[in-house]
């Protein structure tokens, strides 16, 4: 993911997740990979509207965690990376087309 | 395919009978042999089949992964001791493989799973007994304990599975049924169903007791458990929903337990 670029981040609508004791879970589809998403990740994951810029989403991350705009987007990037090769998050520098999250009532 | 098919058994696990046909009378008795009490006579109602195409043996390659694809409408199964194919909208499928009671043993398992995805069930890697009209399952990896607990069960106990447990939701909650599917006790479970109390995560220990597990554990730790073979997108998400709908409807608690048959008097 380049700085240069405004970057736009989406979940895929093929994956199911679900909200339970205060944790994120969700599956890839592709590959049964489970992935148990911390508070950062759930933040990124409700963020990821494919409409959002990345740099709004890093902004927020640095307001409810405390932590510094570069970190923040390190973090961010490499956990938007880890999904996106699993097929459970779009990024492009394009906005993308929006998609409810299918996160069932827990 | 056409096969001239002499010899039809049905095997009938989870209530889902399957009208197996074969020309070969000793593969039919080997059949027989190793379902014992889940072989009915074929009913007239529905019914899915299979034609066993048997093929002689050959070097059967141990390391090759279980492959299960949907193409055109007809499920793909492929193992390195048989390929299989089956049509859910004709309920029709066939499996070539040498004569051996492994390789239908495998399709049998897939073509459950992916009935029992459709229907928010699933299969799962845990031994299961029925106490008292009510089902337990006691979840774990090889080496958890599954059989060593299903080899304790005392008299009043019957063992549904030691290995794969059969899970369908039902309108009160969710409903076990035994198993042809057998681990290192090398005996088929008992046919029979029941509802299901409880889920047990199995962990061996100085004693036995059990504890309470969070929700979020609960739920990763059946996800982990589950068989579920089809590259399928549409599936994993069913089964995934699944999954968390158990967990919300079904106590699921740790059991730790020391090989010892007194681990049985917890569970009532």
């Amino acid at each position: 993911m380049s700085c240069l670029m405004t970057t736009y981040v989406a979940r895929s609508k093929q994956v199911a997740a679900r909200m339970l004791g205060g944790e994120m879970m969700i599956m890839s589809p592709r590959d049964t990979t489970l992935f148990n998403l911390n508070d950062v990740g759930s933040v990124i994951w409700e963020s990821a509207d494919g409409q959002t810029p990345l740099d709004d989403i890093v902004a927020r991350l640095c307001v409810e965690f405390d932590v510094a705009p570069e970190v923040a987007r390190q973090d961010a990037e490499t956990f938007i990376q880890e999904l996106a090769e699993h097929g459970i998050m779009h990024v492009s520098d394009q906005p993308i087309g929006a998609e409810p999250p299918r996160q069932e009532p827990s | 395919m056409t096969l001239t098919a002499t010899h039809e058994l049905a095997i009938d696990i989870g209530g889902m009978p399957i009208l197996v046909r074969t020309d070969s009378a000793e593969f039919a008795a080997l059949l027989e042999d190793r379902y014992g009490s889940f072989i009915h006579a074929p009913s007239s109602g529905r019914i899915f089949t299979l034609d066993i195409d048997l093929i002689p043996p050959r070097t059967i390659v141990e390391d090759e992964d279980v492959s299960v694809r949907l193409e055109s409408g007809r499920w793909i199964m492929t193992r390195g001791d048989f390929r299989a194919e089956f049509d859910p909208r004709t309920g029709h499928g066939w499996v070539r493989q040498s004569p051996n009671p492994y390789s239908i043993d495998g399709v049998l398992r897939i073509l459950h799973s992916l009935f029992l995805a459709r229907e928010g069930g699933f299969l799962v890697h845990a031994a299961s007994a029925v106490r008292n009209g009510r089902a337990f399952l006691f979840a774990g990896v090889s080496g958890a304990g599954k059989t060593t607990l299903s080899r304790l069960a005392p008299p009043d106990v019957e063992v549904l599975t030691d290995e794969i447990s059969y899970v369908r939701p039902s309108e009160s909650g969710y409903v076990a049924f035994g198993t042809p599917f057998a681990g290192e006790l090398a005996r088929i479970g008992a046919n029979l169903r029941a509802p299901l109390a409880a889920l047990y995560l199995l962990v061996q220990g100085p004693e036995n007791r059990i504890e309470p597990v969070d929700p979020a554990e609960a739920a990763r730790a059946v996800l982990r458990n589950i068989l579920f073979f089809a590259h399928d997108e549409e599936l994993v998400g069913e089964v995934f929903k699944s999954v968390f709908d158990f967990v919300a409807r079904v106590p699921v608690k740790r059991l730790i337990f020391t090989p010892d048959a007194r681990v049985w008097e917890l569970i009532v």
